[in-house]
């Protein structure tokens, strides 16, 4: 039954994916959004409305794609992973009804007013809508944050005489340390993602000196965002991620490391390929001593090594999982440097004419959609072999009942019908980029 | 305390059948009812504020159901594996065919979005109704309280079923005929002449249609599962359910305006689903000829439920705010497109 197992984990981890594509840029967006309409409201200026209006219509595409490649998600944690359901389901129900209770009926009311009702509503009922969508969707976030860190640190439940796991406390479950920690790190990471975004295309109408003034407007708003979400992704919230982690899963840390040898004052491999059947990393690149301060703040403080735990408890890809944490910190890395020179150029004012970091902006922003796919890598391959930690092993939460030739099926359908979801995308938002803010397009 | 959440589920569903049934009925019906591209604009932004906000009724009762019932939820959902895929695909091809289609004018890139709006929209509806004949006519759950179904067998009523067979297709072709006519009342509604008198023709056609094909499912019910009736003895109250339907179709056919039948529609379906809920409780899932999953084995836990009606209360009636202000905002016909 290996192979069932495998595809439903392919086919939840290939519509997440892409599903996550468009609410990591939305959900930093609609605070983006939000700061714009604020300066309007303000104002009065036409010029921000305008501005305002342009990320709502890109805001609006990546909206729709969300919805659709959304919806799949909740349905699968029954249709693929029924076992994990039946066993969790009274307690992560709970946030995953709360979100559709609370998030989406908000979300999917104002939303229709931000993107149609700017004449019919006035100006205050639309900088509230803009306050709503973003309410809703950061709300959003939040559950599903929630339901992942009880996955990764379950807390508030107990287990019943039948194996079966029962909610104890919605508060416990809810307050789960995991969730602030994991929550702060992913909202920073997605304001990354948005005002990246936001940067490339100010500098794309800079360089190419069309609509020059709003893409000046862009790189105010952009650069500060991106430096200080940038920031904030490694420090606080990175680093004291990695310290729960450390507390919590050390296997799941050392494996992120590739750190087989349990060993006091350990050094960080930054560049490497780990070699899991010899247990070693080729061609390091060490800095000696620096994980032991990073996972415990002291230089000589012990790091246990994978050689600590039975095999069978060793997350089961270890190469991938080593390579997706080291990508996220690599580029969040690259990130604070480009932001902190963007901003150290904008505030002398040299940022609209220095070429070579106008274009380090624009080709900058593909980097923190795979450092955010790096970053979910890590939290959910680290997470293995547990579905939910040190509860349920991820072999044992799949739908028996659903054979490995339906989960095929499905799963290339799902890939076709995401590869034409793509190109239409694309399509669509190349429009928009080319057609520019400010003027409206003839209906 | 089952039953509480057993009746916030339903009253989710059926909200969720109610409103997006007209959405989808009108959906699959405007390409028929409009004869130009402006008329077809016309219906499409009779249901455009509405259809997303309509769709998360079904996410906030599929959200509920999970924590209310999971083992219901597990069972049902891995149970249906291959139907529940098309329908993920149908509403994620009709979100983007709705959102697309007025994003750029052409000859050819509009029409293709019309058809495959209306596709997956009768679709829907027809998946819709035989996911509730699959209910009704119970599934072959084994010792776990699991199944899988294919999409079909030999077509029989048998102790090993696909989702389509005769009795199914026939609760599918009666629901995609309801929302059809939920869909045309509600156009005739929110449209200008000439698009009404046709909308309203057509759910006067429609009417017949739904009265016959309601009649020949409560009879075939009755064959397929021949308890369906047993709670109506025990609890008269019931009749109350089936009442409610036939009241409604009664204010369909006499309705002086369109908002009035549209109305009697949705009594007409709210009275349909409370009467399939109310006869198969305390049944969730029927197996064939048996309870199968039921309010009390398929429930989380108590403490669950309790707080879970905490927070899901106020919830409950802030989205109904929420609905009532969008519905009311956009109250009435449609502005007209601008002369051409």
């Amino acid at each position: 039954m290996d192979d069932a197992l495998t595809l439903h984990r392919l086919h939840f981890a290939f519509t997440i994916t892409y599903h996550y594509l468009f609410p990591q840029l939305t959900m930093g967006l609609a605070l983006l959004i939000l700061i714009i309409k604020t300066l309007a409201l303000r104002t009065g200026n036409p010029f921000y409305e305008d501005a305002a209006t342009f990320w709502i219509r890109i805001f609006g595409i990546n909206f729709a794609m969300g919805v659709v490649t959304g919806i799949p998600m909740e349905f699968q944690f029954g249709t693929n992973w029924s076992r994990f359901s039946k066993a969790a389901g009274g307690v992560i129900g709970q946030t995953l009804a709360m979100e559709g209770m609370y998030s989406f009926f908000l979300e999917s009311t104002f939303l229709g007013i931000l993107l149609y009702g700017r004449e019919k509503v006035g100006p205050r009922v639309h900088w509230i809508a803009s306050l709503c969508v973003f309410l809703g969707s950061w709300l959003s976030g939040f559950f599903i944050i929630a339901t992942d860190a009880w996955m990764q640190h379950p807390v508030g439940h107990r287990i019943g005489p039948n194996g079966e796991i029962i909610l104890d406390s919605l508060a416990t479950f809810l307050l789960n340390p995991w969730t602030f920690v994991q929550y702060a790190h992913n909202m920073a990471g997605s304001v990354v993602t948005a005002s990246a975004a936001m940067c490339a295309v100010g500098a794309f109408y800079v360089l190419s000196q069309k609509h020059t003034d709003y893409g000046k407007f862009f790189l105010q708003i952009g650069v500060p965002a991106f430096a200080l979400s940038a920031l904030i992704a490694a420090f606080p919230t990175g680093d004291l991620q990695g310290k729960m982690v450390a507390q919590y899963q050390p296997v799941a840390l050392a494996a992120m490391e590739g750190h087989f040898e349990t060993k006091s004052g350990a050094g960080l491999n930054i560049i490497g390929q780990p070699d899991v059947e010899r247990q070693r990393i080729d061609n390091p690149i060490t800095l000696p001593r620096v994980l032991s301060f990073i996972s415990y703040g002291r230089w000589n403080a012990e790091v246990k090594g994978l050689n600590e735990v039975p095999r069978d408890q060793w997350p089961d890809n270890i190469p991938l999982l080593y390579y997706s944490f080291h990508i996220m910190v690599g580029l969040g890395t690259i990130f604070i440097a480009l932001g902190l020179v963007a901003f150290l150029f904008l505030r002398l004012k040299w940022l609209y004419t220095c070429k070579p970091v106008l274009w380090a902006l624009l080709l900058c922003f593909p980097l923190p959609y795979v450092a955010n796919t790096a970053g979910w890598m890590t939290a959910e391959l680290g997470r293995q072999p547990w579905l939910i930690y040190g509860i349920m092993r991820t072999a044992d939460g799949y739908s028996t009942r659903v054979s490995s030739g339906s989960t095929l099926f499905t799963l290339l359908g799902f890939m076709g019908l995401y590869t034409l979801l793509s190109m239409l995308f694309l399509f669509l938002v190349q429009r928009e980029l080319a057609n520019g803010p400010g003027k409206q397009e003839a209906h | 305390m089952e039953t509480l959440w057993f009746g916030l589920v339903a009253i989710l569903i059926a909200g969720y059948v109610i409103l997006d049934g007209f959405d989808l009925g009108a959906g699959a019906l405007h390409l028929f009812l409009a004869k130009t591209d402006d008329e077809r604009t016309q219906i499409l932004d009779s249901i455009g504020p509405f259809w997303d906000g309509n769709e998360v009724w079904l996410l906030a009762g599929g959200g509920t159901l999970y924590f209310a019932f999971p083992s219901l939820y597990a069972s049902a959902f891995s149970g249906f594996y291959l139907p529940l895929m098309v329908v993920l695909w149908l509403l994620i091809l009709r979100g983007i065919a709705i959102e697309s289609r007025h994003m750029m004018h052409h000859v050819l890139w509009t029409p293709f979005w019309d058809v495959v709006f209306s596709g997956a929209s009768a679709l829907l509806a027809i998946f819709l109704g035989a996911a509730l004949g699959n209910v009704v006519r119970g599934v072959p759950l084994d010792a776990n309280g699991e199944f899988f179904l294919p999409f079909w067998t030999d077509f029989r009523v048998s102790p090993n079923p696909g989702i389509l067979d005769w009795y199914t297709i026939l609760v599918a072709v009666l629901a995609l005929t309801t929302l059809l006519q939920h869909g045309a009342l509600w156009i005739a509604y929110r449209t200008h002449e000439p698009i009404e008198s046709r909308a309203r023709a057509a759910a006067r056609k429609l009417w017949f249609a739904v009265v016959t094909l309601t009649a020949f499912v409560t009879l075939a019910s009755v064959i397929v599962r021949p308890a369906l009736f047993q709670n109506f003895g025990v609890y008269m109250a019931g009749a109350v359910f089936p009442l409610l339907a036939l009241v409604g179709l009664g204010a369909i056919y006499r309705a002086k305006t369109p908002l009035k039948g549209f109305f009697g529609s949705c009594a007409y379906i709210a009275g349909m689903l409370t009467s399939v809920v109310f006869s198969v409780y305390p049944s969730v899932l029927p197996a064939i000829g048996a309870p199968g999953l039921t309010i009390h084995n398929a429930s989380a836990p108590l403490y669950g439920l309790q707080i879970g009606l905490v927070w899901w209360v106020p919830a409950f009636i802030l989205a109904c705010g929420y609905s009532a202000f969008l519905y009311r905002r956009f109250a009435g016909k449609v502005d007209r497109p601008a002369a051409t």
